[in-house]
This record gives C-alpha cells, structure tokens and sequence, in this order.
C-alpha cells in the first residue's frame, strides 16, 4: 500500500536525526572515556585505559557508587509500598472514583521536578515547616538536624518524586487482569488473601518491575535533590561527575564514570524486559 | 462479563487498610504542593509554622522581577522549539515504526526511548561532547536541540499509539480515489491523529519547561526559568520561588483541565502520561 518513496521519505529524517543527536554522542561518551587531559588542561585524543584504572584504584568513586545503588533501591522499594496498594485500591476498590483518582495521582507530575524538591527543603529545614510545627505544638524543643542535609532527605524527596512513576506500570498491570478470573477464584472458594497471593500478585509483576525500573535507574542518576537536600553524606555518584566536568575539569574520567552508570542503567532494563516477557500472560 | 463492584470486592483482600493507605499516599503527594502555595503568601519567609503576616508582597516582587521574567520568556521558546522539533522527526518516525521495515528498526526504537529512560545527566552530557567537537557554541539553541532530541520519544510513542487505533481503510481510500501520500497525510492520516499530536505537544511542552538534567549542561549565556530557580536556591531561598511555581503549577492545572475537555469531546480517549509509560516498560 505505501511506496518505497513515502516509506524513505518518512524513514530517513527521524533516522538521520536520531543517529546525529543520539547515537553519536553516545558513541562519543564512550570515546571521550578513553582520552586524556594534558597538563595544559585540553582533551588529548589518544587511546588509554587509564581513566578506568583510576575508577578502580581511588576508593571513593565505588563507595559513592555503592552509595548511590544504596539509595536508589531505598527509593524503589519505598515508591513500590506506596505505589503498589495505591494502584491496587484503585483498581479494585475504588468504584466510580477510580478515573478521579488516577488523575490525582497524575497531577503531582506536572509540578517541576526542580520545585518540589525546593519544597522539601522548606519543610524540613531547621526552621522549615516541620521542625517549627513540632515546636509549635511542643513535641521537641530543638529543631532536629536529621531531617535536612542527610541521605534521609534525599531518599523522601526522590521517594515522592517518583512513586508516581512506580505507579503507573502497576496501575496498567492490574487494570489488564480478567476480572472473571478474580471472580474464579473467589468462586472456588479461595480467601481474599489467597486469591491476591495466588491470581492478582503473579499478573501484576511485569508492573511491578517496571515501576521498580524507572524508581530505581531515574534516582540512581540524580544530582540535583543530593546537591540541594543531600548535604556532604548525602552525595551521589553524579555529583562527582558534574564536579569532573566543572571545576576539576576531567571530562575523561567523568566520561568513564558515566559510562559504567549508563551500562549498568541498560543491563537493569534489560533483565527488568526479561522478568516482564517471563510473567506476561498476553 | 461484568461483575459488579460489590462481588468483587468481596473477593479481593485488603478492604479495611487500604482506604486508609492511599489517603496517606494522597497526603505524602500533596503536602509539598500545599506547603508550595501556602507559603508563597507568607510574610515572614519560607517555612515558620504556623504561616503568618498573608501578603501578596511576594507576587508583587515577582512581577517586578525583568531576570525571572527574561528566563520564563526564554524556557517558553526553548519550549516551543522543543515541540516543533521533536514532533517534526517523532510523526515521521512513528510513520515508520508503523510501516516501513529497514535495517535497524529494533535498535531505532530502543534508541529513541533511551533519553526518558537514562538519567538526564547521561544525555546531557552525551550532547555535550557532541557539541564541543563540533565546536558549536552553548546556548538556547543548544538546549531546544537537547531538549528536542530527547523528546523525541514522547511524540512517537503517542502517535504510534494513535497510529494503532487508525483505521487504515480511510488511507487506502484516499489513496485509490487520486489522493497523493501528501494528501492523504494532510488530509486523512493527521486529523486522525489529532488529539494524540495535541496530547504530545502539550507533554512535551511541560516536560521541556520543567527540564534542568539536560539544560544543565547545554546552558551557555542564557538561563531558562529551572536554572535560573536553580542558580536563586542555592544563594539562599525566598517566597518569591514559591510565587512563580504556584502560578506555573495554576497554568498545568489548566492545560490539564483543556486536554481532558478534548478528550471526552472524543471517542478514542489516548491517556497521555500512562501510555509513555506503558511503552516504556514494554521494550518493543
């Protein structure tokens, strides 16, 4: 039905496009992590696997690394307790508020990423929202200095940002199971407990893998809630790249850096795609 | 079959607690928001409980505030930007995916979905490189192609979820009764699309206004409104921050409310953010 012409014509720009903006710089991010920095501070375009033996040798860039997997998983599985009974309330429970909601869960995501984690801060700050209502109702006398600049902060603030993200992939999951199979079972006698356990859990995973996914790689490269609510224990492993291609102007070994996040991100999605083919039943 | 509601609840676990969960989660979504525009009307500062001294001082500040004013300008043509090209090369590439088979179709797909999926500070950083090689200065231009680039995706997963629900007889028709591709694009296969190709660019737009990963490292001499929120937090914080994000949250309300208008006037009812993520999460 459609010509070789019109399938060129549509094929070739995206095509082009795609390989100039993405796949090129892609490449090049894997390139750069090769190179070097001379003395006089300009990127050498010689091949060396030095910036990768520092990764390994100076402890700090794995420790954050770790560091970072630590929060992010934090994140995951506090996104999934939220995000998990929300989406199954909505689905089953519900009724005609169901779409209502939905759209409140939604909304959230359209206030700047940026803005809410600013807002966290002005409540959890020494004299934020909290510490002062807790002094106002003389449940503490001294602000507590926990809440703010500490991994804590961090892991709350990436929690709320994308719990809406857990979700979602798991709200789609349950909406896509049979309703005549929850009532099967019912049927056959099995307790609520049961029918959740045995029927509605094992069809709900590839969403649950997919929430997890975006919740854990999306905080894993965060480096602006650290920056703003972390304080010096709260860094992670992006704001040791941002600090190589700012001040300490190393982009070689940021580049490194960057380009295990990414291999590690890819593998993540790649074993999050297996377990979803696995447990799918469409 | 339908079942109705009350057998199914009764068949279900969890009854008793999970009301109570998700107002809970409701509450943990919200208190920041509420907490954003009750303090942007606060006299003595951001935080300080209970708020005091309402004012609208703050908004006055704003709007006699030419930096703010300069980066919202700004953000909003990187915005616009970011829309034409990302659904210039997303309705095409759709187009593609739909129907055309060539080399690489597979990896195409997944490399058009990699910017939402990777940490924005990969692609921007990515993107930098490319434009330091090619001795191309940083500037607005710099980030409506980032931007562009990395939305990509948005327009292509919405429109292939349209593209889906077409009918394809209508294009056959068009085509056996001496319409051109052209026309028949034009005339048939875009109106079709229509609600998704609005639902794109209004996504595409917030996300594009609201981006800083990608920005952060494609700024040059220009801040778009993000960074420019960004460079004042770390200076040190004042409801003036509070203003500006109320009234941007006011305006998505409404974009919101005009896209759900839209999309009960229709009969196929695209369901934007869910769909992208849906897709996502599928891989191919």
């Amino acid at each position: 039905m459609f010509s070789r012409a019109y399938r060129a014509a549509i094929t070739l720009p995206p095509l082009l496009w795609v390989v100039v903006f993405l796949l090129i710089p892609y490449a090049l991010l894997f390139c750069f992590s090769f190179w070097a920095v001379s003395p006089a501070q300009s990127i050498v375009h010689s091949w060396t696997l030095d910036n990768y033996r520092e990764l390994l040798r100076v402890n700090v860039y794995l420790q954050t690394l770790f560091r970072s997997m630590w929060i992010a998983a934090r994140v995951m599985i506090f996104s999934l307790l939220l995000g998990y009974p929300l989406a199954y309330y909505l689905s089953f429970h519900a009724g005609s508020r169901k779409d209502l909601f939905y759209q409140l869960v939604v909304i959230p995501l359209w206030v700047s990423y940026l803005v809410r984690a600013y807002a966290w801060k002005s409540i959890l700050g020494s004299d934020g929202v909290l510490n002062t209502l807790l002094q106002y109702v003389h449940l503490t006398q001294h602000p507590l200095d926990f809440l703010l600049y500490s991994p804590f902060a961090v892991v709350l603030t990436l929690t709320h940002i994308y719990t809406p993200f857990a979700f979602l992939p798991i709200y789609a999951s349950l909406e896509h199971i049979p309703r005549p199979l929850v009532e099967a079972s019912h049927d056959l006698g099995a307790p609520p407990f049961q029918t959740f356990w045995r029927v509605i859990f094992p069809l709900s995973i590839p969403g649950v893998a997919a929430g997890a996914t975006f919740a854990f790689v999306l905080s894993l490269g965060d480096f602006l809630a650290p920056l703003l609510l972390g304080g010096p224990s709260g860094i992670m492993i992006s704001n040791i790249v941002v600090s190589l291609f700012g001040a300490a102007y190393n982009w070689p070994l940021g580049a490194a850096i960057s380009f295990c996040m990414m291999v590690l991100v890819v593998a993540l999605l790649f074993m999050s795609e297996r377990l979803e083919k696995k447990w799918s039943f469409r | 079959m339908e079942l109705s509601l009350r057998t199914l609840q009764n068949s279900v676990t969890g009854s008793r607690w999970l009301p109570w969960h998700a107002a809970s989660v409701f509450g943990f979504l919200y208190l920041p928001i509420v907490t954003l525009i009750v303090y942007s009307f606060n006299g003595s500062g951001v935080g300080g409980f209970p708020p005091r001294d309402l004012t609208l001082a703050w908004y006055r500040l704003l709007f006699s505030d030419e930096a703010i004013w300069t980066s919202v300008l700004n953000s909003l043509l990187v915005a616009i930007a970011a829309v034409i090209i990302s659904l210039g090369f997303g309705i095409p590439a759709a187009l593609a995916l739909d129907r055309a088979n060539f080399p690489g179709k597979a990896l195409f797909r997944r490399l058009v979905l990699l910017p939402l999926i990777l940490p924005g500070i990969i692609t921007g950083l990515s993107l930098l490189m490319l434009f330091r090689e090619a001795d191309i200065k940083l500037s607005l231009v710099t980030i409506a192609l980032g931007h562009g680039t990395a939305l990509i995706s948005v327009a292509t997963t919405e429109v292939f979820a349209g593209l889906q629900k077409l009918d394809r007889s209508q294009e056959e028709a068009s085509l056996d009764l001496g319409a051109n591709y052209w026309q028949t694009f034009r005339h048939v296969t875009l109106p079709n699309l229509r609600l998704s190709i609005i639902g794109a660019a209004l996504l595409i737009f917030t996300l594009s206004m609201d981006e800083i990963a990608v920005s952060f490292f494609l700024i040059g001499r220009d801040n778009t409104l993000p960074l420019e929120i960004w460079g004042r937090l770390r200076r040190g914080i004042t409801p003036e921050i509070n203003a500006i994000s109320s009234i941007i949250f006011v305006f998505s309300l409404f974009a919101i409310l005009i896209w759900y208008r839209m999309r009960v006037a229709s009969e196929v009812q695209p369901e934007i953010a869910g769909e992208l993520l849906e897709s996502l999460s599928q891989g191919d």
